[in-house]
């Protein structure tokens, strides 16, 4: 329920609804954007990062709390296991059960590996599941991969590589096709034809969408099929350190039970890192709309090991997180929310902004509007603006929010907010990793291998910034690769003697760095206390 | 000072700020939630909770994540239930009413308690959806179950051992791959690229200078 002094201010917006229900702002240019995101885009604050001084990217620059992390101790030494007693022993082992990890794992049993997937919470506690809008893919008529790709890379700011995004636009109709015969239930019109829209920065109506239950519906449908394939799923369980051969091959990892504290041993052939993104590192105290366990161990681990980082100083910030009621503060706004048809409006009821620009220009442009403008709505604890929603049935007819936005519908009518008649209130929220472990065409980390990155760990699919929908892309395409690859690999390998030597190896390089840190990494959870005075 | 509120978590009473979410005031009284705690958003299903105000009959169900704590709240959080997975080949699968009496037998001896709607964390109508799958109308079941996010509450409260979610992800998938329309831009797309139709043009773009990137980015023509 909307205060008094908010319910006054949305008189605004109702007054000048009709008006900028039709109105089309203009898009802004190139040096517009490059400017906008240069004083206002969280990616820029100089302060906010520092430079690596250890590991495969010493001299880069990462966000603090990242760098924390990578240049933390090892929760274990070598002489905490005994590599010999293995628990585990399997062709290819997942870590991390959201979608990447679960299509990796399902096309590597298809390809007859032998595959377990260790996950710290439950396989499908991740990313995947809210991921409302939809995923891309070029298979209409007026579109193409060529298309596609341009998009992408533009909307990325020409640094995706191009061999991982020619991977990702190229294979994007298969992947729809795969997850349509997985039973996977895309809105599609009586005659088949499926039923796209605009994601920020697409030039074709290429977001496929399952309602705003996209990402729900493609993991349990993953879920279920890992299931039917009976691959072992061990959760609960999280991967704390990489264990490397005596040639610097990755053969398995150290698990931890996260309920437990035990420890144990899984020997791999290959290994397939799906861990995820880390927006529960909470980088500049921004809130997230990720999963509890967004907190980058897979790069902390692949570091560790010696593996290389890409554009691990690139975030997104999706533009419209939830800025108020504050029980749901910093949860995912879909951007199909926009796509079909609302707009967003200032304190003065005014659009300020064409409501599909590319995720880094709408927050910064958003961030702008709340600060140096003064044109932000007071909130009760910050400030946010206002994303039109009833201009959606102005445009398409009552009932389009029931059928297209149920979930969003939901989210805010619990907290006695209708979207079909008020508008919400939103502010950037830490959404996406856009750098993660460098891999090549073939999946595999440039510099150790048998080991294999898919979805969301792996940098440099999308460059600089990414668009909308495609991330449920990139889990299916890399995932499935990431599964077969490591399959295939694993034929071929014949483990030998297991070695954590690179434990005490980077535990030197921290020392002779002069850094003096009590951390321990990775993360696993974060620690909440929400404010209680006796444990803050 | 915020206006503080008791809540019980586990029948231990725990002075709470009445704006928290039941996730957020276990926080804060000092767990480190490791079960019952996936995403935060209302999607993943892990943090079903049953709750009770204090002195009032009815038994309340909600996601802890997305349900603001209430005074004299008494909480147990169901972080697992065993629901009944049965396995299957989507590939060879029939996608007729046989499937459900050989897969899921128990929806048969449904006794219309209606328990599971009334339980539905998402407020969905379960026990019609259950009366689809009986039917063999997987479209049906498919749409009414499509918001379930298989918190499980629904198969905790259900005399006859029903486990809905895994009922209804099976229609939904039947749904999804047998009876939903077929797709023909998207088989037409397929051939093109086993083809190599754009195998050039994808090349020629991966070569490309950035400055010639730029020009047909910035200059693209964007479907209205």
């Amino acid at each position: 329920m909307y205060s008094s002094d908010i319910k006054e201010l949305i008189k605004k917006v109702e007054a000048r609804r009709e008006y900028n229900t039709s109105y089309e702002p203009a898009r802004m240019t190139a040096e517009q954007k490059e400017q906008l995101l240069a004083t206002y885009h969280p990616d820029y604050r100089a302060d906010q990062f520092e430079l690596l001084k250890i590991g495969a990217n010493k001299g880069e620059k990462v966000p603090h709390e990242l760098a924390e992390m990578l240049q933390a101790h090892s929760r274990i030494t070598a002489d905490s296991v005994n590599l010999d007693d293995v628990a585990y022993d399997v062709d290819v082992l997942v870590i991390g059960g959201g979608g990447a990890g679960s299509s990796a794992a399902i096309e590597a049993k298809r390809a007859g590996a032998n595959v377990m997937i260790v996950t710290k919470l439950r396989i499908g506690d991740a990313n995947t599941v809210m991921a409302e809008g939809g995923i891309q893919g070029a298979d209409k008529p007026n579109d193409s991969p060529a298309i596609h790709y341009i998009d992408a890379f533009g909307g990325g700011h020409f640094a995706a590589k191009p061999e991982l995004l020619y991977k990702l636009v190229n294979e994007a109709p298969d992947a729809i096709n795969w997850l349509n015969e997985l039973g996977v239930e895309f809105d599609k019109a009586p005659d088949g034809t499926m039923i796209t829209t605009h994601g920020g920065g697409t030039s074709r109506k290429r977001m496929h969408a399952a309602k705003d239950y996209t990402g729900s519906e493609i993991m349990r449908t993953l879920r279920d099929e890992v299931f039917n394939l009976q691959i072992p799923v061990v959760d609960f369980t999280a991967a704390i350190e990489l264990i490397l051969d005596e040639n610097g091959k990755c053969a398995g990892a150290v698990l931890m039970n996260m309920e437990t504290k035990e420890l144990m041993v899984a020997k791999a052939k290959t290994v397939i890192i799906a861990t995820g993104g880390a927006g529960r590192m909470h980088y500049q105290g921004f809130p997230t709309s990720n999963h509890y366990g967004a907190t980058a161990d897979g790069l902390v681990l692949g570091y560790r090991a010696g593996a290389k980082l890409l554009y691990a100083d690139t975030l997104q910030y999706h533009p419209t997180g939830v800025a108020y009621p504050e029980q749901i503060f910093g949860a995912l706004v879909t951007e199909k929310v926009r796509s079909i048809g609302a707009k967003l409006v200032n304190v003065n009821g005014e659009v300020f902004m064409h409501p599909l620009e590319t995720r880094d220009v709408s927050a910064a442009s958003i961030i702008r509007e709340c600060s140096d403008r003064g044109n932000g709505v007071y909130t009760g604890s910050g400030y946010g603006v206002w994303l039109d929603t009833p201009m959606i049935e102005r445009i398409h007819g009552e009932g389009t929010i029931m059928a297209r936005i149920p979930a969003m519908h939901r989210m805010f009518n619990k907290y006695g907010i209708d979207i079909r008649y008020e508008p919400i209130l939103v502010y950037p929220t830490l959404h996406y990793q856009n750098g993660g472990l460098d891999i090549g065409a073939d999946c595999q980390t440039s510099n150790i291998e048998n080991l294999f990155v898919a979805g969301e760990a792996v940098g440099g699919i999308h460059g600089r910034n990414r668009l909308m929908g495609n991330s449920l892309l990139d889990i299916i395409v890399f995932g499935r690769d990431a599964g077969r690859s490591a399959a295939e690999k694993a034929k071929n390998t014949d483990c030998c003697k297991l070695t954590l030597a690179h434990i005490a190896e980077f535990e030197a390089k921290i020392r002779e760095a002069g850094i003096e840190t009590d951390k321990v990494s990775p993360l696993l959870l974060p620690t909440y206390s929400h404010g209680n005075p006796k444990r803050s | 000072m915020e206006k503080l509120v008791n809540v019980y978590l586990f029948g231990k009473k725990y002075e709470v700020p009445s704006n928290l979410t039941i996730m957020t005031a276990m926080e804060y009284a000092g767990y480190q939630l490791v079960r019952g705690c996936g995403c935060r958003n209302g999607f993943c299903g892990a943090c079903a909770t049953i709750y009770r105000i204090k002195g009032q009959k009815e038994l309340k169900v909600c996601l802890a994540c997305q349900t603001q704590v209430e005074n004299d709240m008494y909480v147990a959080t169901l972080p697992f239930f065993p629901l009944v997975k049965q396995v299957y080949d989507i590939e060879t699968i029939a996608h007729d009413q046989q499937v459900m009496m050989q897969l899921y037998p128990e929806i048969y001896a449904c006794i219309g308690c209606n328990a599971c709607t009334k339980s539905c964390t998402q407020e969905l109508n379960v026990m019609q959806y259950i009366a689809a799958a009986q039917r063999g109308d997987f479209e049906t079941c498919a749409e009414l179950s499509f918001d379930c996010v298989m918190c499980g509450v629904c198969s905790s409260r259900c005399p006859a051992g029903i486990s809905h979610p895994q009922v209804a992800l099976l229609a939904r998938r039947i749904n999804g791959k047998y009876l939903a329309p077929k797709t023909s831009h998207l088989a037409d797309r397929l051939v093109e690229i086993e083809n190599g139709t754009y195998e050039e043009l994808l090349q020629n773009l991966m070569q490309k200078p950035i400055s010639e990137m730029k020009e047909l980015y910035n200059n693209r023509e964007i479907e209205k």
